[in-house]
């Protein structure tokens, strides 16, 4: 096993630190080999990879449909629009 | 005689009177979704109508007044964005030192009090994502301003880090160490206030 390998067997922060740029970005083959060694042997690192990809999904699917400003702000922003534009 | 009259008739190619009731709650929401923040989020929707008005004799109608508004939007979101990056260089050092406890200084291995457990949850059951999304709405408010812009920009807006690094002025090693650093927090705060 090389030096590398060893290495990344009980490190999780760089493990996990992997996971993050495989993620969103690219990773070298060796890297890639690293991670996969050390998944195989650490639940806690595929615990944190499956709540790191679920963390993803709920900033992203944010139900932001049901969400409205609230109208005494609207109305106060209409009659600042209104009055603006008699300015001009 | 016919093309003046048509000029005097529709001088504006966009009503800023109609704005409000069209288009206040879309901008507010993309704004929100942005900024996780009802008052910043606000007050970048009334910057947006009030610089709009200062642009509207312009607006030639090339593009659609939802898309003309939502690009002056975009330049008050990333406005914000640096703001918070030039500012958040010290409360990177305060998170960077709670982080550290994450793992073992020596081998990297989780520290014991920190161990991922799974949540033990059914992630297609809607109710319950919903209350671990709500969750996660306040861990993003307690994120540095500037982890929270890079996380942000990236999950929301799909931008290259390239781009994100040009925006804040950050290195491509930075970005990488910001974007771990936040999933580490947030993930440790879900677990910290779930069940």
């Amino acid at each position: 096993m090389t030096g590398a390998l060893k290495k990344i067997i009980y490190n999780c922060k760089q493990a996990t630190f992997l996971i993050e740029k495989r993620t969103l970005g690219k990773i070298t083959a060796a890297e890639a080999l690293q991670l996969q060694v050390h998944l195989a042997g650490c639940s806690m690192c595929r615990t944190y990879q499956k709540q790191s990809m679920l963390i993803i999904r709920l900033f992203t699917g944010f139900p932001s449909d049901k969400i409205r400003l609230d109208d005494a702000f609207k109305v106060k922003l209409q009659q600042r629009i209104e009055k603006e534009m008699n300015k001009n | 005689m016919e093309q003046e009259k048509t000029a005097i008739n529709s001088p504006l190619k966009s009503d800023p009177v109609t704005w409000v009731e069209k288009y206040a709650d879309y901008l507010y929401r993309f704004a929100f979704s942005r900024l996780r923040d009802e008052e910043i989020a606000r007050d970048l929707v009334q910057d947006t109508f009030l610089a709009a008005l200062q642009q509207v004799s312009r607006f030639e109608g090339k593009s659609s007044e939802k898309t003309w508004l939502t690009g002056i939007l975009k330049n008050k979101v990333a406005d914000f964005y640096r703001r918070q990056a030039s500012k958040g260089i010290t409360t990177i050092r305060t998170a960077e030192t709670e982080q550290q406890n994450f793992f073992d200084a020596d081998n990297g291995h989780w520290n014991t009090q920190h161990y991922p457990k799974a949540f033990g949850l059914d992630e297609n059951n809607p109710l319950l994502l919903k209350e671990l999304g709500g969750i996660l709405n306040t861990c993003l408010k307690k994120l540095p301003a500037l982890w929270f812009s890079v996380f942000s920009m990236k999950h929301m807006d799909d931008l290259a880090s390239e781009k994100i690094c040009m925006e804040l002025k950050l290195t491509d090693a930075n970005f990488w160490v910001i974007m771990h650093r936040t999933k580490l927090n947030l993930r440790a705060c879900l677990q910290k206030h779930w069940n």
